[in-house]
């Protein structure tokens, strides 16, 4: 049987320990939050649904690819399907605003641009939809990154930011 | 420390003859995790090595003739479905039963379970070796299986439920018997982890039953896709939390005696078991972060909810390494953390499972930063991922539940583990090759290398992956060698161990025990029902939207 001082001894650790616990949770939500909030990375939201059958009569995605909605500000209409994108290579300024659009025909698909915020996921009868900057000149490949058949592997393009 | 008396003779032998029907059930259990993870691990290294432009898949073509593909869903449903889940029921039998010193209510029900689960597990395997079912063990629809798939697994999760029950029969006939004293340690939290678990199936068997079965058998022409995936992932979370808590089962009730010391904290422990209960569940939107058609806001409610959960998981860490600690001390270790060399490393199981707990201390950080929201986007669906949760359920469960046999199985045979050194070795070198594995699969999440792609023959490899990439074959030919030390070690200890007179299971005392267990953390219903409420409110929003706007017309195909 351990004495009541041993006891209180190990209360005191415990709370030494607590209090930690407490914190390091309280940190990190905050450090989320305020990167939500403030600097405004924030991850895709409900943007509406659209009839698969329907994508080729259906703005934008009637006519996939690269618009200019305003001087450096564009929009980039994708469509998903095994096992590739359409448009599969955009090119654009550097300095340029990229709002990309996406929708799948058949299966889910992933779309990352690798070096950048853009992830989502490209589900049929969802619009997927995300708004990045590219200031670096250079090439940057997309990826479907979620399985979607035997060629998931060879579904790729790639932004050139001149 | 104290040495335990020991009974011996016919005492011995009729304590042995009580729990046959609960060694056999365990046995049987871990024989198939293990022939799963075998299975499952060989179709790993396969993987590897095609990353590193070695292609096994075509001289295996007439029994893989799926590939990579076929291959990796086999790695995901062996691996993460058969061997965890068998595994768990196995040993929660064992254990509950053990803990409250009585068999398991029904004898017959623990058998029921078992071959319910096996039935589904065949059925399930059908398909997927024949190709026919190469859609991961996400099984994220419109990808399209054949049926008997989705029924198969459908049944293993159905086959656990009967645990509870059992579980709970036991409970209500121990409680008439002791109605003062507090439920045993390790029975309460097999139980609240078959509760939470029960709770968390909820999300999976709703998508099977209502829409994946009858949209793959024909019944109805399309699914809604983003309701199947969001119900998935209901279920998808938490079961990480069903594959975890068995293994601190482990390191609260057993790993302190074996180290020779006591849990340093039973209220504590409690605490953290009942907070798993609650939160597990209401968290598992933060696997959608990327998802379209659900809200931000949803998203960021679940993220909070998952940081909650952080708080157990570090409650866990500091009542677990005090207990190791104490431990260390009292086998004459001193100073800050000289003791730990006072720690019994020459002892498979303790080690092995020393090494899971390391291992994990990486790996829930790592999960903190999945959760993290927005930074979730940096990594979400790469190779991190894959890192992430090899040290997860691939290191902290994979490698307590080898520690847990290397007890286990001498306890049911009655035989001496044939080889300590053995032992010790697949220990060191699934630590060496799964942080070579995990660091470098890390990295090339962080330059970009999605997941589940066949690398070797994707067109776009970049530079930066290429000088990465041989890493993670070292370190998964090194789990290989550790898996394969572990099997030999366990069958030679079955057929050609040394007969001996089995140990007692080593249940830990603890130096704040039972007496100090405030009543509410010796009960059930008020957690369920928190769990239960905190659901409600984190899912019920989204579901509803997810139902009411639902157009169940999506066909799907099967593109492999």
């Amino acid at each position: 049987m351990i004495k009541n001082d041993e006891k209180f001894i190990g209360y005191i650790f415990e709370v030494a320990w607590i209090l930690p616990s407490v914190a390091i949770p309280v940190a990190v939500i905050t450090a989320v939050v305020l990167t939500a909030f403030a600097v405004g990375i924030r991850v895709p939201d409900v943007v509406g649904r659209i009839e698969p059958k329907a994508i080729a009569v259906t703005a934008p995605f009637d006519q996939p690819g690269l618009r200019e909605l305003a001087p450096g500000k564009y929009e980039a209409a994708i469509v998903a399907q095994v096992f590739l994108f359409t448009p599969n290579e955009i090119e654009i300024p550097a300095g340029s605003e990229v709002t990309f659009v996406l929708t799948s025909r058949d299966v889910i698909h992933g779309f990352k641009i690798v070096g950048t915020a853009v992830n989502m996921m490209v589900v049929p009868g969802q619009i997927s939809k995300l708004t990045v900057r590219f200031d670096q000149p250079g090439e940057y490949l997309i990826v479907c990154h979620e399985y979607c058949g035997s060629g998931h592997h060879v579904m790729s393009g790639k932004v050139i930011v001149q | 420390m104290a040495v335990m008396a020991r009974p011996r003779g016919m005492v011995r032998e009729e304590v042995v003859d009580r729990f046959a029907t609960e060694k056999s059930i365990a046995g049987w259990n871990i024989l198939v995790a293990f022939l799963a993870l075998a299975l499952g691990g060989l179709m790993g290294v396969l993987q590897v090595l095609q990353y590193n432009g070695i292609d096994l898949y075509r001289p295996l073509k007439a029994i893989l003739p799926g590939g990579y593909y076929q291959g990796l869903t086999l790695h995901g449903v062996l691996n993460v479905l058969v061997f965890t889940t068998f595994y768990i029921i196995g040993f929660l039998t064992f254990i509950a039963a053990k803990a409250f010193d009585r068999p398991l209510a029904s004898k017959g029900m623990a058998w029921f379970t078992f071959y319910f689960m096996v039935a589904g597990l065949l059925i399930a395997a059908v398909p997927i070796l024949l190709n026919r079912a190469t859609v991961m063990f996400t099984f994220y629809p419109p990808l399209k299986a054949n049926g008997f798939y989705y029924l198969g697994l459908t049944m293993v999760v159905v086959g656990t439920y009967f645990l509870l029950v059992n579980l709970v029969m036991t409970y209500r006939a121990w409680r008439k018997e002791n109605p003062a004293a507090k439920t045993p340690l390790a029975a309460y939290m097999s139980i609240i982890t078959m509760t939470m678990w029960v709770i968390a199936t909820f999300g999976i068997a709703t998508e099977m039953i209502f829409l994946l079965i009858p949209w793959a058998f024909g019944l109805v022409p399309g699914t809604d896709v983003l309701l199947a995936r969001t119900l998935f992932w209901f279920t998808g979370h938490p079961i990480v939390y069903f594959w975890l808590l068995p293994a601190y089962i482990s390191w609260y009730t057993l790993v302190p005696k074996q180290a020779g010391g006591k849990l340093f904290s039973e209220p504590m422990a409690r605490v953290s078991f009942v907070l798993f209960l609650v939160l597990s569940v209401p968290i598992g939107i933060h696997h959608q972060y990327t998802d379209p058609g659900i809200s931000q806001i949803w998203k960021l409610v679940h993220f909070i909810f998952t940081v909650g959960v952080f708080f157990p998981s570090l409650l866990t860490f500091f009542n677990v390494v005090a207990s190791l600690e104490h431990a260390g001390r009292s086998r004459g270790g001193e100073g800050w953390l000289a003791w730990i060399f006072a720690l019994p490393w020459k002892e498979p199981s303790f080690t092995t499972q020393v090494f899971a707990m390391l291992l994990f201390a990486f790996g829930g950080a790592g999960g903190v930063i999945n959760a993290s929201y927005n930074l979730n986007l940096v990594v979400h669906n790469t190779s991190w991922i894959s890192g992430h949760f090899h040290l997860t359920v691939g290191s902290a469960v994979a490698l307590t539940f080898m520690g847990i046999t290397y007890w286990l199985v001498p306890y049911l045979t009655g035989r001496a583990l044939w080889s300590k050194g053995l032992g010790l070795a697949q220990a060191w070198l699934w630590l060496i090759g799964m942080i070579l594995f995990s660091h470098f699969m890390h990295m090339l999440g962080l330059h970009g290398m999605p997941r589940r792609t066949m690398i070797g023959a994707a067109p776009y490899v970049l530079p930066e992956w290429k000088l990465l990439l041989p890493f993670t074959m070292i370190g998964g030919l090194l789990m290989f060698t550790s898996a394969l030390c572990f099997l030999v070690n366990t069958l030679m200890t079955i057929y050609a161990g040394r007969r001996e007179e089995p140990a007692e299971v080593p249940f830990a005392k603890a130096l704040s025990g039972p007496e100090d267990v405030p009543a509410v953390l010796d009960r059930f219903w008020p957690w369920v029902l928190g769990s239960l409420v905190l659901v409600a409110i984190n899912y019920g929003p989204t579901l509803y939207f997810l139902v009411s706007t639902g157009r169940f017309n999506i066909p799907g195909l099967s593109p492999w």
